[in-house]
Parts: C-alpha cells; structure tokens; sequence
C-alpha cells in the first residue's frame, strides 16, 4: 500500500442555512502535489479550503490529513495539525495593528518564539521573494496598495515553511508581471519546500503555470478532476466553458435582468 | 397562538445567547488560568483602557462631586450641615458614584473600541488568519483585555473617588462657607474600610464586564460594516446594563445589614 494521501476529502459537505455549498465533495492531493481548484464565483471555493484547513466545521464528510480524521482529533492534535499549514486569504487577512514585517513574522514569533531580529530577518527575506523591498516592512497594512496586501499576505503564509499551503486567488488583482514573479514563487515552494499546495484561481495562465492537477468545483462537487495537460480535452463541456471563458454553456451564471 | 410563538421564540433566542456568552466567557476563564500571559499585550490593553480613559473620568468625577455637594448642601441645611455634607460626598462617591460612574463611562469608551476592533477582525478574516497561525484568538485577543479590564478599573475608580471627593471639597469650601480642615476631617471620619474594599470590588467587576462585552460582541459579529457597527452599541448598551445590575447585585451582598 502507497503512502495516504497528504490530503483526502469523503464527502464533504458544507451548507449555510437553507443554502448548501458544499454537497459531498471528494479529492485526494498526494504529498508534494500542487493542485488547482478553480470554478465559477461563489461555487464555495473558500469554503473548501476553510473546511480543509478547520476554520469552518463541515455538516457531514471526512477531512483526512497525512492519514489523520481531523474531526476526532483532540485540541493539542489539532494545533499540532495547524502547524502544518499555512495560508493565503482572499482579502489578505492582515493584522492591521501590527507592521508588515510583523505580519509576515507573526507565526515564527507568537507560535515559533524566535527572537524578534531573527525573525525580522526572515519576514524581510521572505517580502524580498514577493518583491516588496525592506521599507515596505514599515508600514503598516492600512498605507499598501491592494496587491502589495495580497503579496504580504503571501509571505505571511510562506513564511514557517508549513508542509500545506493554501492560495486563495495569490494573483487577482496584480499585474500580469508580478503575477508571473508569484507563480514563480508558488512553483518553487511546490519544488523547493516540497510543499503540498491547493490553489484557487480564475486565472488559467497561472493555473497551467502551477498545477500538476487541476480540479473543477461547480453546484457543490467535484466535477472534473486530471492533469492540467488533459484539461483541453476533458470532454467535460462546464470545463470547456470555464477555461475559455465563455458567457454561453450549461453554467448559468446567476444574472438577473435589470 | 401567533403571540404566544413570538414569546416562544424571543425566550428561546435569549436563553441562546446566554448560553453563548457563558460559553465564550467559560473559554476566556479556561485560557487565563493557563499560562503563557501576554504580558505585552496586557500592558498595551492597560494603556488604552485606562491611561486614555483618566481625563474623561476624572472630569465625570469632579462634577458629580462637585454637584452632589452642592445638592446636600441645599437639602440639609436645616440640620447640621457641615458634617452631612461631607460625610455623604465621600460615602456616596466612594460606594455608588465613583465605580459607577466611572465604569459606565469606560463602558461608553473602551467596549465599543474593543467590539469594532475585534469586530473588524472578525469579518476581515484576521481572526481566522491567527487560527492558521497556530495562535489562539481568545490567548490573543480576550484574554489580555479581561486581565487588563479587571486590573485597570480599581485603579481607575480609586482616582475617582479621589476627585469625586475633591469635587465635592472645591464647592463646599469655595462657595458654600466650609471650613477646609474640618470638612477634610469629616470626610475621613466617615471614610470606612468596607467602601473602600466594596468600591474596588465593583471596579473589578465592572472592568471584567467591559471587557466581556466588548470581546463577545466584537468576536460574534458577522456581516460587514453593519454587522460591527451592531456589535459596538450592543457590547455598549449589555455593559451598562450588566453593570448597572451587578452594582446593585454587590450592594445589596455587601451593605445588607
Ligand atoms: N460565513 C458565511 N456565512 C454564510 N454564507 C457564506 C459564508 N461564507 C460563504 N458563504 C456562502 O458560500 C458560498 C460560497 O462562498 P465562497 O466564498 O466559498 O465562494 P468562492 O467560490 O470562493 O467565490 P469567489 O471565487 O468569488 O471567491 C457563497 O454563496 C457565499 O454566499
Ligand atoms: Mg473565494
């Protein structure tokens, strides 16, 4: 028997009130893996990886991380779990009492207690790879730009070298150079770290650029699952419309008539 | 029938949230008796607590005392109006006004900041980004504010009473005639241990309740800015409220007589 799986979803199943967002999702990410989730806007993508990762609590499902039910597990279990992971927000998530380097630091001094210059050192090198320089490092949250959030927020989630990372759309709202330097960077943490990553994007340049896998989310489920080399003969025609962007096709977008 | 659904349905909310809050401040209690403390943070809390809280309540003070004296002053002239006046300054600042006073006043000020700044993190996801950064909200954020409410009140309420009192000396001496030496003789006099330990009581109180409020409310917003701009008057309006009552709750335990 091969290893488990870094991280193994039995339908999974998340709803808020009446509306259900999730309804029995399944997927494995092999360690080292980097996967792609990509799907229509509001289709529960966040929700997902806030399931994996435990800041939601799912209805029903398993989530499995190297081989471990996270719903059983005890409090210490699951800060030790915790620790694995690092992640991305949507909206970056910056403490905007602390400065940036602050920020990026906050795991290695509050969970790591390493000593401010020491971690100070690493929060600066780590902005250095999402290409903010070290005045930046000064400021706080509330003076950056939205993509220099976002970069923060990335170097903040890379900053402890977790095993799992968690990108939730690392390059919307970026130009198209510095999200070239951003999928660079999430291609060498896949590599280098060997990190295990799940990445949601709308961007399909950067998703054939990072994945090995690309998965597809729509109305609750996985509904295609491969490669990224297959994704242009998936023979699914919901992927055909999503990765050519295409207005007609059997997604229905939630539009109403004004 | 439809009445009797809508009285179903308000009790069962409320018995909800007071679950809720017994919840979040049994989770708060559990966290303070464990060690690692955030004694930076705390000290941080302390500042914005009380430091920036002492000229509101001082002036509160001055001009409660101020008016109480002059009050008494009117209301017992017939009788002997040199020791009433200063014998229920000083009682009524100490054992009522003071902690009171003083803490509806920190309750306007710092609940509401506490509720908009956890409030905010809450539905900016900064809370949940320190859950994925191995650190606990409650060690991070309620804990130092409970610690920091309960220790800075006391503090707070001894320089109100203080000034309170003082307030009460300024007019009676300046406008009303009284001899200073004497009134302060008076006022020491009828100063008793139990007003003192009773107004620090409540102080402590108070503070532990601002704090809650402010932690709880800010902590279960949800829903944008609304949703924080709710959670500020609600941490408000329960902290006056809790307070007002446990005020009464502590007098009566200790002035029963
Ligand atoms: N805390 C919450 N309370 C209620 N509903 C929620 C909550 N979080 C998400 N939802 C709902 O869940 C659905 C999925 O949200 P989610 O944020 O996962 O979408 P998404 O796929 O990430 O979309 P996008 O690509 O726009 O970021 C949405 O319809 C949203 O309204
Ligand atoms: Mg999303």
């Amino acid at each position: 028997m091969s290893a488990p799986a870094k991280i193994a979803l039995k339908g999974l199943a998340k709803r808020f009130g009446q509306k259900v967002v999730l309804d029995g999702v399944d997927l494995e990410v092999a360690e080292g893996e980097s996967l792609v989730v990509i799907g229509g806007s509001g289709t529960g993508k966040s929700v997902l990886l806030k399931c994996i990762i435990g800041l939601l609590r799912p209805e029903a499902g398993e989530v499995r991380i190297d081989g471990q039910e996270t719903r059983r597990m005890s409090a210490a279990e699951r800060k030790a779990q915790m620790a694995k992971f690092g992640m991305l927000f949507q909206g970056a998530a910056l403490f905007d009492s602390l400065p940036v380097w602050e920020n990026v630091a906050f795991g290695l001094l509050r969970a790591q207690r390493m000593k401010k210059r020491a971690a100070r050192e690493i929060a600066i090198e780590k902005l250095s790879r999402v290409g903010l320089d070290a005045a930046v490092a000064e400021l706080y949250p509330a003076e950056l730009s939205g993509g220099m959030k976002k970069r923060v927020g990335l170097a903040r989630a890379i900053a402890a070298e977790p095993e799992i990372i968690f990108f939730d759309e690392p390059t919307t709202g970026l130009d198209p150079i510095m999200s070239d330097v951003i999928n660079n960077l999430i291609v060498e943490c896949v590599r280098d770290l060997g990190a295990t990553t799940i990445t949601i994007t709308h961007d399909m340049v950067s998703a054939r650029k990072i994945a090995h896998n690309i998965a597809m989310l729509h109305d609750g489920r996985i509904i295609w699952h491969g490669p990224k080399e297959a994704i242009d003969r998936s023979g699914n025609p919901y992927v055909d419309q999503f990765i050519h962007g295409r207005a007609e096709g059997p997604i229905k977008m939630a539009v109403r008539a004004g | 029938m439809q009445f009797l659904a809508i009285v179903g349905r308000v009790t069962l909310a409320a018995f909800a949230a007071l679950g809720r809050l017994a919840i979040f401040a049994g989770k708060a209690l559990g966290h303070l008796a464990r060690p690692p403390i955030d004694v930076q943070n705390i000290v941080q809390q302390m500042l914005s607590i009380g430091y920036f809280s002492l000229p509101v309540v001082g002036l509160t003070a001055l001009f409660t005392g101020a008016a109480l004296a002059q009050q008494i002053y009117v209301g017992s002239s017939r009788f002997n109006a040199e020791s009433t006046v200063a014998a229920v300054v000083v009682i009524a600042i100490v054992r009522e006004l003071g902690p009171v006073l003083g803490g509806l006043m920190v309750a306007g000020r710092v609940s509401s900041a506490m509720a908009a700044e956890i409030g905010t993190m809450r539905v900016t996801e900064q809370i949940d980004a320190l859950v994925t950064l191995s650190t606990d909200p409650f060690k991070y954020l309620v804990v130092p504010r409970l610690i920091a409410g309960v220790v800075t009140l006391p503090m707070l309420v001894i320089v109100a009473n203080i000034i309170g009192v003082f307030g009460g000396f300024l007019v009676a001496t300046q406008t009303l005639g009284f001899n200073p030496g004497n009134y302060l003789q008076t006022t020491m006099d009828y100063l008793e241990a139990t007003d003192v330990a009773s107004s620090l009581v409540k102080a402590a109180v108070f503070g532990f309740i601002i704090a809650l409020m402010g932690s709880y409310h800010g902590y279960h917003s949800s829903g944008g800015a609304q949703g924080v701009g709710r959670a500020t008057t609600d941490a408000v309006v329960s902290a006056f409220i809790l307070i007002l009552f446990a005020n009464l709750v502590i007098t009566i335990v200790v002035f029963r007589s």
